[in-house]
C-alpha cells in the first residue's frame, strides 16, 4: 500500500508553484523564470542529487511541466523557459496528456527482485533453500545467495525465512499502477503507455524521486484572471479539511485570488444523487444484475480501457463536476471561465471531455495561489456562500459517501428500496481490485450497486490533497452533519 | 516547584502549512523523554515572516515569544528549547 507522506519532492514542487504564481502576478515571471533554478540551488549549497547542475536541470523540467508542457515533447534542449512561458500564455487549450515522466530524475530503479539482506544468519534449517521451487538459493560463506537467472519471483523464500532476512525490492511506480501502464525502457527509465493509463496519479504519488510530473494549467487560469475574465472556482466537496479554516473563509480567499466567486461542487453532487438513484431503479427494472457509480473518473477510465464487460453497468449520470459546470455556465454566461478545483489528476482528463469545464486545478495549486498572494485563510472573516448545500452531498468526498447519499434519496422517493441490502464498495483501485472488477462484470460477485473510488478513502485520499486523510475524513463527516 | 515550560508557537498560516508545518503540529508526540512536559506547543496565525521573498524558508516557528526559527524542523526546535532550559 502506498502512503502519502510529506516529503522533499512535495516541498520543492510547492515552492516552485509559489514562485511562479507570485512572479506571474507581479508581471516579473518572464524575467525571472530562467533564474529560478539557480536561485533555488546556488553553487555553494549542498545538492540533493549528485551535483547542483543536475538539481537545476531537474528544476527546469519541473517548471516546464508547471507551464503545462510534457517532457516527452521537448525538441530543443536549449530552449529557454521564457519561450515556453510565452507559448503557454498564447495557447487556447491545454494538451491531452496530463502526466509526464522526467527521465533525468527517474533513477531507473533495479528490476524488482528478491534480495537477501545481512540479517541472514546462514541457519541450520535453511528453509529458503528447501522451499525454493527452482533451487535458486544456495548458502555460501554462511549467507543465502539467490541466483537471479533461476529465480522466478515467487516469493516463497521471504515467507519461510525465520529472520525475515529476504526482502522484495519493488519498482514503486510499477507496483502502484493498477493497470500496468508504466514500464521500463531499455535504458531502465520508466515510460507511461497513455493508451492504458487511467490518469489516477498513483505513480506520481509513489515515486521516491519525484520523477512523474503533472502538467499544470496554472498559467491558463492566471491568464484568464489577468485578462479580467469572469473566472468561477468550482471546489470539490473534499475541500473541507484541506485548509486550516472554514468554507466561508476559503470562499473569501478564493475571491481574493481573483476568482469571481466560489461554487461548491457538492451542489452538483445533489443533482448526481437524484439522477443516479432514478437510474439505479431503471437498471434494476431492466433486469441488470448491477449498476456501478460513475463519479470517479479514474474508475470510469479503468472500465473503458480494461474491463469492457462492466461497461454497460456503469451509470450514465453526469458527475457532480459536470452538473456544477452546467449550472455555472447557465448562471454566469457561457463566456465565463469554469475551473474545477480538486484533489484529483484524472479530473483533468474528464474535463477535456466536458465542454463546460474549462480548466482544472489541484488543492495543492490553490494553496500555492493563497501562499503566493499572502492570503492567510484562517485569519479571514469569511463571506456568505452563494447557495445552501445539503450536508449529505458533501459526503461524496469520502468512500461510501455516494451510496449513503443515494440511500437517503431513495427512501425519499421509493418506500421500500432494496438498495441498502446489496451495496458493495471498492475503496481504492490496485492490481487486485481491478481483477475484482472483471468478476463484477461477469456477474460472479454479489451486490446490486457498486461504488468504486480509485483512491483509498475516496477523494480525500487523492493524489493532490494537502491535508492528512484521517483528519480530512473526519472533517468531511462533520460537514455532512451540519 | 513546577518546572519552567518553553512556549513553542508553530505557524499554521497558509504558507507554512503548505511547506511543512502541518507535520510539526504533532511534535509533542516526538519529544525526547527529558523534554516531555517542558514544552507548550501552540498553533499560531501567520507570523508575517512569509511576506517577503523568503517564503522559501517556511515553515516558521516562534520560541519563547521572541526567537523565530526559519526552515523549522523538529531537530532545530528541540535544540532551541534545550537552550532555553539550559539543558
Ligand atoms: S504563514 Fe507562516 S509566516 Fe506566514
Amino acid at each position: 500500500m502506498i502512503m502519502k507522506v510529506a516529503n522533499n519532492a512535495e516541498r520543492i514542487r510547492r515552492e516552485l508553484l509559489i514562485r511562479i504564481i507570485r512572479n506571474f502576478m507581479r508581471g516579473t515571471l518572464k524575467d525571472v523564470i530562467d533564474r529560478i533554478a539557480v536561485d533555488m540551488r546556488p553553487r555553494k549549497e549542498r545538492p540533493s542529487r549528485c551535483c547542483v547542475y543536475k538539481d537545476r536541470a531537474v528544476l527546469k523540467y519541473r517548471v516546464m511541466a508547471m507551464l503545462g508542457f510534457g517532457i516527452e515533447d521537448e525538441i530543443d534542449e536549449a530552449k529557454a523557459l521564457s519561450k515556453y512561458l510565452k507559448e503557454a500564455t498564447e495557447r487556447q487549450a491545454p494538451d491531452d496528456n496530463i502526466l509526464s515522466v522526467l527521465d533525468v530524475a527517474c533513477s531507473a530503479c533495479v528490476e524488482s527482485q528478491y534480495l537477501v539482506t545481512n540479517a541472514c544468519r546462514g541457519c541450520f534449517a535453511r528453509p529458503c533453500t528447501f522451499n525454493c521451487p527452482r533451487d535458486a538459493i544456495q548458502v555460501v560463506d554462511g549467507q543465502a545467495r539467490i541466483d537471479h537467472s533461476l529465480c522466478i519471483d515467487c516469493g516463497k523464500c521471504t515467507k519461510v525465512c525465520p529472520y525475515h532476512a529476504i526482502i522484495r525490492v519493488p519498482i514503486p511506480c510499477e507496483e502502484a499502477c493498477p493497470v500496468n501502464a508504466i514500464k521500463k525502457r531499455s535504458d531502465g527509465t520508466q515510460v507511461i503507455n497513455f493508451k492504458s493509463c487511467i490518469s489516477c496519479g498513483k505513480c506520481m504519488q509513489a515515486c521516491p524521486f519525484g520523477a512523474i510530473l503533472e502538467r499544470s494549467q496554472i498559467i491558463d487560469v492566471l491568464n484568464a484572471i489577468k485578462k479580467g475574465k469572469k473566472v468561477v472556482a468550482m471546489v470539490a466537496p473534499s475541500i473541507v479539511g484541506q485548509f486550516p479554516g472554514k468554507l466561508a473563509q476559503i470562499a473569501e480567499a478564493v475571491k481574493l485570488v481573483g476568482f469571481e466567486l466560489m461554487e461548491e461542487v457538492a451542489h452538483g453532487a445533489q443533482m448526481t444523487t437524484e439522477h443516479e438513484t432514478k437510474e439505479f431503479f431503471e437498471h434494476m427494472e431492466q433486469g441488470d444484475h448491477i449498476m456501478t457509480s460513475s463519479c470517479c473518473p479514474a474508475y470510469v477510465e479503468t472500465v473503458k480501457k480494461h474491463v469492457p464487460l462492466l461497461q454497460p453497468y456503469v451509470s450514465d449520470t453526469p458527475s457532480p463536476m459536470r452538473f456544477t459546470a452546467r449550472v455555472v455556465k447557465e448562471k454566469y454566461g457561457c463566456d465565463c471561465v469554469s475551473v474545477f478545483i480538486g484533489p484529483c489528476v484524472a479530473k483533468r482528463k474528464e474535463a477535456q471531455r466536458s465542454p463546460k469545464v474549462d480548466y482544472v486545478l489541484t488543492f495543492e495549486e490553490l494553496g500555492s495561489f493563497f501562499a503566493a498572494m499572502n492570503i492567510d485563510v484562517a485569519s479571514l472573516k469569511g463571506i456568505k456562500l452563494p447557495r445552501k448545500v445539503e450536508g449529505y452531498a458533501r459526503g461524496f468526498a469520502s468512500s461510501c459517501g455516494v451510496t449513503s447519499a443515494m440511500l437517503k434519496e431513495s427512501t425519499k422517493t421509493v418506500a421500500d428500496s432494496n438498495l441498502d441490502n446489496d451495496a458493495k464498495f471498492i475503496n481504492g483501485l490496485d492490481q487486485k481490485t481491478v481483477k475484482q472488477l472483471h468478476l463484477y462484470g461477469k456477474g460472479k460477485l454479489p451486490g446490486n450497486f457498486l461504488e468504486v473510488m480509485a483512491c483509498e478513502g475516496g477523494c480525500v485520499g487523492g493524489p493532490c490533497v494537502l491535508g492528512d486523510v484521517k483528519l480530512a475524513t473526519r472533517a468531511v463527516k462533520a460537514s455532512t452533519e451540519e | 516547584m513546577t518546572k519552567k515550560k518553553v512556549k513553542v508557537e508553530i505557524c499554521v498560516g497558509t504558507t507554512c502549512f503548505l511547506l511543512g508545518a502541518s507535520k510539526l503540529q504533532e511534535m509533542e508526540r516526538f519529544l525526547p523523554p527529558d523534554l516531555t512536559g517542558r514544552v507548550e506547543v501552540q498553533g499560531t496565525a501567520c507570523l508575517g515572516c512569509c511576506r517577503n521573498d523568503n517564503f522559501g524558508s517556511a515553515p516558521f516557528v516562534k520560541v519563547d515569544d521572541t526567537d523565530v526559527i526559519a526552515n523549522a524542523t523538529l531537530e532545530k526546535v528541540i535544540n532551541r528549547v534545550r537552550r532555553s532550559l539550559n539543558l
